[in-house]
């Protein structure tokens, strides 16, 4: 145990399942049932959002316009997070606390697109259309609704987060760097605090665009994240959703008298040859290391479904026979650079609770009756960077 | 020789560096336009400017990938500035052994390809049609330029860095952020030397048009090379430009061991965002303020030691006005005569590139003791009192510099840099 150990304080999360670390816990006892929007995607089946009153969090109107929904969950699940931990309003501490959010692009405006894409059918002067459109129809602060560092622009103006702000981008691999560099810092003594974490909404056509110009989604029918089949498609499916974590050094957390849900421990991360066993090797070596260190009894894993990369991490899991599994894309879908901030959330209430989680797919995941002790958390890029790492009791 | 600061951390050398403007490819080219008062800013012919109301540019427009769109620009700018800066570091360009850092833009598919694929649909009138064409082209191209990923792990493959690569975006502090990360993890241990890149190749219509919109770009379009006048009366936005640059970081202790030649030593970084607006500043200054206080601090050394500032200097209305103010805050009077002049108003705002292609050119100006001039100085701002080292070029002993980077969703990012260990 050491000062600059990195423990968990707040905690923010949504998703499908409904908002916060609570509405999580509750809903996935008992055998947990996904939340599914069959329809306004399809041929995609997607996880929604679930109704979230925004003024909770970003209470003026005028924030909340110059957000698209992506930002608005972020800087709303941010919010949570702050408060969870104690944080929110707390001027002092948030304005020397600082901020690492993974974040993709945002949402285009899909009328102005789409109207753009239909007159080019007529026209060959595309270069013109595209200007004649674009300086007239689109609305000047979309932009900034979709500007990859402004969800974390907004958080400072909406929540007053400003010790420092920086945004990675890259998908799954960028949550794992947010994670493992603001443990880094705070084990360094870089930093005393950090708010760290990330949003995907994927109710937006440019969203599943993205994932299918590598083929990379599942079509028609939803299955568990350990099932899905090949003759549908890549294997995602994806779900909107945001995970936010307040991480401070203990002798922080400890002076202002807050408990932690649970301290991190290693973080590994890497970008593996992906042909051949590359990954599979890869992951097994990170376990190794790992499973060194503390023997989890539970994983929770963020495999996306992605048929080669969750085929490399199940049958890398599967090498540690003692280990739980649970894949919470199951439950709520791909949240691509949200991914492991929210595997790292559900492990940390794991221990927080003493208990596991009830299995998400009975066919391919085994009960767990002991309270884990060691937890694993995991992200493997549907297409490249890996990361995992061990959430601990604090 | 001491290879730690005076907090006890290792002393980051730098040891290689590479650049590309629209001033050129490589330090050389870059430094004799610098100096001589060119700029590289000129009418767009990349792409129509129809119905635009900027028609100027500061294009990499000397490139093979320069017409393939923003990720193939993009990265083959971040390559040239790699292998220019792995090159002179004397480190491996198959096997660099350290971290990745780089800054870049948002990435999207590209307009031209959106049109190609919805060309090929089947039907119109709905997203569906485009989403079910890309699947079934399934182009590995057309994939990767909407990937976040993408441009950093082609780099890491070429150069064999090491691990997971970040990407990142701090808007126009980009390239200081990718510094940043590289000094810190250099202090903390990590590793022997880093990769930090700022690579910027997203001058598309589409973004010309978004800046436009939000009324931040010049639109004296009559004479290009006159439009970026940072500090002055008339200046009335700033220049979309493309570019990048690289820098290898490595303990000075290490680059010592090696023999490599180190060109300078990252002595310290700041950051402090601003909750103000998402493109206007808290009116006081005292945010980027805070950064430019957080950067000396962080480098151990007093106001009185810096002798140059490389400004943000955009050339917008507001950034230059905050930038005299939070200056001014910190430095007090002795600000009228501590030289400062901005690179942009030649190259441009190379966005994400920025921070990085101003990093070098400090060090350039260090090394070559020649402070490069801040051109289109024909009016001055009379509520901007600075010496902005006007038009011409100036010999000078520079042994440290400040270099301020600040971007809109209020990203304030500021390196202190020295000549020497100190």
């Amino acid at each position: 145990m050491s000062s600059t150990d990195v423990v968990i304080t707040g905690i923010g999360i949504a998703s499908s399942l409904g908002l916060g670390t609570d509405a999580h816990w509750q809903a996935l006892q008992g055998s947990p049932a996904p939340k599914l929007d069959r329809e306004r995607f399809a041929p995609y089946v997607i996880h929604p959002l679930p109704e979230i009153d925004w003024s909770v969090q970003i209470p003026r109107r005028g924030d909340q316009r110059q957000m698209e929904t992506w930002q608005r969950l972020g800087t709303y699940t941010a919010g949570l997070a702050l408060d969870d931990a104690g944080l929110k309003g707390d001027e002092e501490l948030c304005a020397t606390m600082d901020m690492i959010v993974a974040a993709g692009g945002g949402e285009r405006d899909t009328a102005v697109d789409q109207a753009i894409l239909d007159a080019s059918l007529a026209r060959n002067d595309h270069g013109v259309l595209l200007n004649e459109k674009l300086t007239t129809e689109l609305r000047p602060t979309l932009f900034l609704a979709q500007l990859s560092n402004l969800l974390a622009g907004n958080i400072s103006i909406v929540h007053k987060v400003t010790g420092s702000s920086r945004t990675f981008m890259g998908e799954d691999g960028a949550g794992v760097a947010a994670i493992e560099t603001a443990a880094a810092r705070i084990r360094a003594g870089q930093s005393t605090h950090c708010l760290v974490g990330a949003a995907f909404q994927t109710e937006h056509p440019d969203m599943l665009l993205a994932y299918e110009l590598a083929a990379y989604l599942q079509r028609g029918e939803w299955s568990p994240v350990w099932q899905r089949r090949e003759e549908l498609g890549g294997g995602i499916i994806t779900g909107s959703g945001a995970a936010f974590l307040v991480l401070e050094s203990r002798e922080h957390a400890e002076k202002r008298g807050r408990k932690a849900y649970a301290a991190i421990g290693p973080i590994l991360s890497g970008r593996a040859r992906r042909e051949g066993s590359g990954l599979k090797d890869a992951l097994g070596e990170m376990l190794d290391v790992l499973a060194g260190r503390a023997a989890p009894a539970l994983a929770i894993s963020g495999a996306s479904g992605a048929h080669a990369a969750t085929r490399a991490e199940k049958a890398a899991l599967d090498a540690y026979g003692n280990m739980a599994v649970r894949g919470f894309n199951t439950v709520t879908g791909h949240l691509k650079e949200a991914q492991f901030p929210f595997a790292v959330a559900l492990a940390a209430l794991a221990i927080h609770n003493a208990k596991a989680y009830p299995p998400f797919d009975a066919e391919n995941e085994r009960p767990l009756e002991d309270a884990p002790k060691a937890v694993l958390a995991t992200s493997v890029g549907y297409h490249c960077y890996e990361g995992m790492g061990l959430i601990v009791e604090a | 020789m001491s290879y730690t600061d005076k907090f006890g951390r290792p002393l980051v050398a730098v040891t290689g560096m590479g650049v590309v403007t629209s001033l050129g490819q490589g330090k050389r080219d870059n430094w004799a336009a610098l100096t001589g008062g060119r700029s590289g800013i000129r009418s767009i012919k990349r792409f129509p400017v129809d119905h635009l109301a900027t028609t100027i540019a500061g294009l990499v427009d000397f490139l093979p990938e320069s017409e393939q769109g923003a990720t193939a620009l993009t990265l083959a700018l971040a390559e040239l500035a790699a292998e220019e800066a792995i090159d002179e570091s004397g480190l491996s360009l198959s096997n660099f052994g350290g971290p990745l850092f780089l800054a870049a833009p948002p990435v999207e598919l590209d307009w031209r390809n959106r049109l190609a694929l919805y060309a090929r649909s089947e039907r119109s009138g709905d997203w569906r049609s485009l989403i079910e064409t890309a699947r079934k082209t399934a182009n590995r191209a057309y994939f990767d330029e909407g990937q976040f990923a993408n441009i950093a792990n082609r780099l890491a493959d070429k150069y064999g860095t090491r691990g997971l690569p970040v990407t990142l975006s701090t808007a126009c502090a980009s390239g200081a952020t990718a510094i940043q990360l590289g000094i810190e993890a250099i202090r903390r241990g990590e590793c022997d030397r880093a990769l930090a890149i700022g690579a910027d190749g997203s001058a598309t219509a589409e973004a010309l048009i978004r800046f436009s919109l939000l009324s931040a770009l010049s639109t004296q379009n009559e004479r290009p090379e006159k439009a970026s006048k940072p500090f002055s009366k008339d200046r009335d936005g700033f220049v979309l430009a493309e570019g990048s640059a690289a820098l290898v970081l490595e303990p000075l202790e290490s680059a010592r061991s090696r023999g490599a030649k180190v060109l300078a030593i990252m002595r310290g970084c700041g950051e402090k965002a601003d909750d103000f607006h998402r493109t206007r500043s808290k009116p006081d200054g005292s945010p980027a303020a805070g950064a430019v206080r957080a950067a000396l601090a962080d480098a151990g050394m007093a106001e009185e030691e810096v002798a140059y500032i490389n400004a943000h200097g955009t050339s917008t209305p507001e950034n230059d006005k905050m930038e005299h103010l939070s200056l001014s805050t910190v430095f007090g009077e002795r600000m009228r005569t501590i030289p400062i002049s901005s690179n942009k108003s030649m190259i441009g705002h190379t966005l994400s590139a920025a921070g990085a292609v101003e990093a070098v050119f400090s060090i350039m100006t260090m090394r070559e003791g020649v402070i490069p001039p801040t051109i289109n100085y024909d009016n001055p701002d009379p509520a901007i009192d600075l010496d902005v080292v006007p038009n011409v070029k100036r010999e000078a002993d520079v042994p440290t510099v400040l270099s301020n980077s600040f971007g809109f969703g209020g990203q304030n990012t500021c390196l202190v840099m020295a000549r020497e260990p100190g």
